[in-house]
């Protein structure tokens, strides 16, 4: 068992309040996913600028990460450590160079998130402490997407919890546990994709990034997904602009979805809902079997 | 009318007040506001009461219950009315998986659609859907009627035992061993009885039933891998 919930604002005025709204619907979910939590927001950033953000067991090793990686990259580099996790704004184009200086001045630290506008935070724990360890009620964007976790497939870690992000800007949580994830990650070590962790949901992850690199779109690769995925899973999954949700055939794993002018909310159960404005009168519906969901800005 | 605000005074409070109360209690009228998708909502009754929850539950609600009528003001989470033994439940909205599961007597009626597994292994209890069903409906179904006015989804009453399917619409596929069989007049009778105790305005005779080839039923060679 497993929370999912996710928010897609269509009404701007909401974003201030996006951050405020996920804690919410997060901690409703604690029930469905004690062992860790984490979220995905998509915060709009400066034209040309990418964002990576950081995890490390031990934030000293943020301390002078900034003006090292400035140096190296030779251009300038701004760091906001939240807790845990950093999120380190550059250049866009030198995010691949710049990944890689990471991994060589500070071997300790782990890549969350990268792209021009996400930002990762996860960590073990309750929802309602890890919310307010990053501050999250105080974010603001388009979109989020957060997870309770309730460990099934691999450990309480702060690695295996969810989201989990294997391509620029792209997120994707899950409820349910995967069966092929193994023969599926050897296969996508075949195709050059790594996987960093043991975890089920990461393969899945991967598996939508590597469809994506051959040129499907995100809907595309969740078509996909309903072939080559086996087990039991309802994913939620951002991308820059985008929001979407599918469930396995079987769709054993709960979810309710809830849509009005304002926004587009997804809940593993309508509970997570009930705060949001405007409820009482928002088309409420059970996503369908085998069946793709996807909004677009 | 006992008004109980289950968001004030906690779910524990509501089912005590509900389960407490006796076959020959005055306080039968009940009505539970800011329901807010909690869980387990008006479970274990077993006294002639009737109560009203003002808005939409989370798993379960309903379930287990005897002589009681919980009326919903909204939709069901998963499971609503699970292992009923008598009385009745009433969704105005749509339901949730599993709806009315392992039932064994007593009248689920769901006004909106009912989603996957729909009277899965259900044992006697009578269930009414207004509109649709998902996939898996009537799974291992051993007894009682499931009444479909809408459609059904794929793999209506996969390996049933018994059990009388009525459906008016499409049926997406049917599951192993389940089969269309004759509406005779005394399946009419039961249809006409269910759907005026449901307060549906349908006639029986645009109904199809389905129910079990029993091939199932002994061990047969050809089965085996």
């Amino acid at each position: 068992m497993c929370g999912i919930v996710g928010l897609f604002l269509k009404d701007k005025s909401l974003e201030p309040r996006l951050g405020e709204m996920l804690t919410e619907m997060l901690i409703t979910m604690s029930d469905r996913g004690p062992d860790s939590a984490g979220i995905a927001v998509y915060a709009s950033g400066e034209a040309g600028q990418g964002k990576l953000t950081l995890q490390a067991a031990d934030p000293g090793l943020f301390e002078g990460l900034d003006t090292e990686l400035s140096e190296a990259l030779g251009a300038p580099v701004s760091l906001r450590i939240k807790d845990t996790h950093a999120v380190i704004t550059l250049p866009e184009a030198q995010m691949a160079e710049a990944r890689a200086i990471v991994k060589r001045l500070r071997p300790d630290t782990r890549v969350m998130s990268a792209g021009e506008i996400i930002e990762i935070y996860k960590e073990t724990g309750l929802p309602g402490d890890v919310a307010k360890r990053f501050d999250i009620p105080h974010l603001t964007g388009s979109h989020g997407i957060g997870h309770t976790r309730m460990a099934t497939e691999s450990a309480v870690t702060t690695l295996g919890a969810h989201p989990f992000s294997t391509g620029a800007d792209q997120c994707l949580v899950h409820n349910g546990s995967l069966s092929n994830h193994n023969s599926l990650r050897r296969k996508l070590a075949r195709q050059g994709v790594t996987v960093e962790t043991e975890n089920d949901t990461e393969v899945a992850a991967a598996y939508l990034t590597w469809k994506m690199q051959e040129g499907q779109s995100l809907g595309e690769a969740l078509e996909s997904g309903l072939d080559d995925l086996d087990g039991f899973y309802t994913f939620v999954v951002g991308t820059k602009d985008g929001f979407g949700v599918v469930r396995d055939p079987i769709a054993c794993k709960p979810a309710v979805m809830a849509e009005t002018d304002q926004y587009v909310a997804f809940g593993s159960e309508y509970r997570a809902l009930v705060n949001l404005p405007g409820i009482e009168d928002a088309r409420v519906w059970e996503p369908e079997p085998a069946t793709v969901y996807f909004w677009k800005h | 009318m006992q008004t109980y605000d289950l968001e004030a005074d906690g779910l524990r409070g509501l089912n005590a007040a509900l389960q407490s109360q006796s076959q020959t209690t005055n306080e039968t009228a009940w009505e539970v506001i800011n329901p807010r998708g909690s869980h387990a909502i008006a479970v274990g009754l077993d006294a002639p009461i009737e109560v009203t929850v003002k808005g939409s539950t989370g798993y379960y609600c309903g379930g287990m219950n005897a002589q009681a009528t919980v009326n919903v003001h909204g939709s069901v989470g998963p499971g609503v009315a699970e292992n009923m033994m008598s009385g009745t439940v009433v969704v105005e909205g749509d339901a949730s998986q599993y709806a009315g599961a392992t039932g064994h007597g007593g009248l689920l009626v769901i006004k909106g659609n009912a989603s996957s597994r729909c009277g899965i292994s259900m044992k006697g209890i009578d269930i009414v859907v207004q509109g649709n069903i998902g996939h898996m409906s009537a799974f291992m179904a051993q007894a009682g009627n499931l009444v479909v006015c809408g459609d059904a989804g794929d793999a209506l009453g996969d390996s049933i035992y018994e059990a009388r399917l009525f459906v008016r619409g499409s049926v997406k596929s049917l599951g192993a061993d389940c089969t269309e069989k004759e509406m005779r007049p005394e399946h009419i009778a039961i249809l006409a009885d269910l759907l005026e105790r449901a307060g549906v305005d349908a006639k029986p005779e645009e109904f199809r039933r389905y129910g079990s080839a029993r091939t199932l039923y002994n061990f047969d060679i050809d089965n085996a891998y």
